[in-house]
């Protein structure tokens, strides 16, 4: 049984936006006004108690948060080991935690004057949250997309288009989130001065890995006292899927500091994590700079960008955010992969005893429980972020079962 | 004395500087040494030999194609590294290297830059580390008498201004338009422009000013640059080559081009 109380002191980024030896801020001169200026108002605004306010107003009536915690007792059966406990994001409006975010950077764009909004998106579900927050604050939105996305992800494409946003088919390099963040990249560079850019992760240049993670940390916090409310105590273990590492960090963030308490992070190992054909950044991957910030990345020896593989096009992504990889180094999370084959078996797994499709990204977090629960006992409690819903993978899914099956 | 700061002491006082960028292994692996001394030849003053990318995120395509190319075509630091080397044999024209910082960081910083000086580099270049993320190379380029060239955009303010003078050797690069690399409207770049010099001439003091960006004729450059010390064309020469390789004649075109851009035609 572990304890309530703090054993570590846990401050990171300091002042220059460096979470230990990543992070910072590698961009074009032309942006470092506009990524000050941004750290300006968002240090501003996070104090502010009218920006609080109908911040949590609309996290409450319009997302629907608090997000419920499920406790999987089918699932927990099925082990027959720790209680499992789910941290249901999926219920959030739009299907994914990642709308926290949207909301939070849209409320800060319309606070900075900013009325052209641009994002980029992987798996479509940012780029779904963003079109949503612009369209219920009435701001133009484009989202930049990779064209093999596009493909992978058509429901959300379709969505962003009827809530009024523009996207952009992005057609270079591996056409998948890494060179999508570069068209809104260029996009920002070009447009800068009537521009907010939205990044959907815990990635890009600092402030964003910091403020990305405020607005998620709201996950971890209502966690953290629903499992009082159930248990009265911390879990023993939290598990969270990691692409850029935005549902994982807000996740983890809240317990950082209760050492007791065991974080695994899971990535995306593709056909495996030597296979050539992986997104399993952390495993794999060694310190470098991409889109504005110094990371663990799948990089050549000559520190060209590797394209990352997943059947996930959310963690299809050869960078992870700066603070996973200080957590990693600093070892109090634990990162480990699964293949596209484990995901999907945690898929079918889930829908069918808990009633619950989770999207693919999220099913990475519940693979590992074949690892994890034979060496957990009764007494333990895991909990799991359920960071988003199935819905818009069911054209993957299903293809997969047919070819697989 | 320094390559760099040889040619800016023996420039005339109304002779603007060019300087030309060409992506090292772009349209191939056995031109890049050529088309700098041919550069050389038809009045460049400076090389800016690019170290390729790929994810040029400050780019747009022009210079996305050719990093592309020159990766597909197997270019490495050390293949540049020695091509550098190979300018060296006959020529003593400045050479800077330009490129993002991953690749370099990948290499090490501190073996890079000794074997960029001990090939014959004279500087640096590089748009991803700005001020606040210089200490990553500054001390390693000054121990090998390597220049940093920091850039300054139109919404610089005069007090980064000051602080990139301070901060750089050889010259600043004013980016003369708020956007990414590319071919543009030259008149357009020209009105906005001149108050942006203005700006850079009362805040640059220490160091000469080259502006880039959207410069693709003689005139654009002498409208663009007449406030500068000279001007850099990179997009245009990568069109051109684009539009010509591998024609016959293609580096005779490239270089009457060249010649057209330093002495009008």
């Amino acid at each position: 049984m572990n304890t309530q109380t703090k054993t570590a002191t846990y401050n990171f980024p300091d002042e220059r936006g460096y979470y230990g030896q990543f992070g910072g801020k590698f961009v074009p001169e032309i942006l470092i006004p506009a990524i000050q200026e941004l750290e300006a108002e968002f240090n501003k605004a996070k104090v502010d108690p009218e920006f609080n306010a109908e911040l949590a107003e609309l996290l409450d009536e319009y997302v629907g948060r608090p997000t419920k915690l499920t406790f999987a007792n089918r699932l927990t059966e099925h082990y027959g080991k720790a209680k499992i406990y789910l941290k249901r994001e999926d219920l959030c409006h739009t299907g994914a935690h990642k709308i926290n975010n949207a909301i939070g950077q849209v409320l800060l764009a319309r606070r900075m004057g900013k009325k052209r909004i641009i994002a980029e998106t992987g798996a479509g579900q940012h780029g779904v949250a963003t079109a949503t927050a612009c369209a219920k604050f009435g701001l133009e939105c484009i989202v930049y997309m990779g064209e093999e996305d596009m493909v992978r992800q058509k429901l959300n494409v379709d969505r962003m288009r009827l809530l009024g946003a523009e996207v952009r088919n992005v057609t270079s390099g591996s056409k998948t989130l890494k060179d999508a963040t570069n068209e809104a990249i260029r996009d920002w560079v070009t447009n800068v001065d009537t521009t907010f850019y939205i990044i959907g992760s815990v990635v890009g240049p600092h402030p964003y890995p910091m403020m990305v993670r405020h607005f998620h940390e709201v996950i971890g916090n209502e966690a953290k006292e629903q499992i009082q409310h159930y248990e009265g105590r911390n879990p023993d273990y939290l598990l969270a899927c990691v692409g850029g590492g935005s549902n994982a960090i807000g996740f983890f963030y809240p317990f950082i500091e209760d050492e007791a308490v065991k974080i695994i992070g899971i990535e995306a190992a593709g056909f495996g994590v030597d296979s050539g054909k992986t997104a399993a950044t952390m495993s794999k991957g060694t310190p470098g700079i991409l889109h504005g910030s110094l990371s663990y990345l799948l990089q050549s020896d000559e520190g060209q960008i590797e394209l990352a593989h997943s059947i996930s096009a959310g963690l299809d992504y050869p960078g992870v955010g700066p603070e996973h990889a200080h957590l990693k180094d600093l070892g109090r999370v634990q990162y480990h992969a699964v293949t596209d084959e484990e995901a999907m078996d945690a898929v079918k797994l889930l829908s069918k005893t808990e009633g619950i499709i989770p999207a693919l990204e999220t099913a990475h977090a519940f693979a590992w429980l074949e690892d994890l629960m034979p060496e957990t006992s009764e007494d333990e409690i895991v909990m799991i972020n359920l960071s988003g819903r199935g819905d818009k993978d069911m054209g993957t899914i299903s293809d997969y079962i047919r070819d697989n099956d | 004395m320094n390559r760099i700061q040889n040619v800016f002491n023996n420039k005339k006082a109304d002779e603007k500087l060019m300087s030309l960028f060409i992506t090292a292994g772009y349209p191939d692996m056995e031109s890049t040494v050529d088309l700098i001394l041919g550069f050389e030849e038809n009045g460049a003053d400076i090389i800016e030999l690019g170290m390729p990318f790929s994810d040029p995120l400050a780019d747009g395509p022009t210079i996305q194609h050719s990093s592309d190319v020159a990766i597909q075509n197997g270019i490495t630091m050390n293949k540049i590294f020695e091509m550098v080397k190979e300018v060296r044999k006959q020529s003593e024209i400045p050479i800077i290297l330009m490129g993002y910082m991953n690749p370099v960081l990948r290499y090490g910083v501190s073996a890079f830059t000794q074997k960029a000086a001990e090939a014959g580099v004279d500087g640096l270049i590089i748009p991803d580390i700005p001020l606040e993320e210089d200490g990553i190379i500054k001390e390693h380029a000054a121990t090998n008498n390597l220049d940093v060239i920091h850039l300054v955009a139109p919404n610089t303010s005069d007090s980064r201004m000051k602080l990139a003078d301070e901060n750089s050797q050889g010259f600043v690069y004013c980016v003369s338009v708020t956007g990414v690399t590319g071919a543009r409207d030259g008149d357009e770049v020209s009105k906005s422009v001149s108050r942006f010099i203005e700006r850079v001439r009362s805040n640059i003091t220490q160091n000469p000013v080259m502006v880039g960006f959207g410069i693709k004729t003689h005139n654009d450059a002498q409208n663009i640059a007449s406030n500068a010390d000279g001007f850099i064309v990179g997009s245009a020469l990568i069109d051109t080559i684009k539009n010509h390789y591998p024609n016959e004649g293609w580096q005779s075109e490239l270089f009457s081009f060249v010649h057209s851009l330093k002495f009008g035609n």
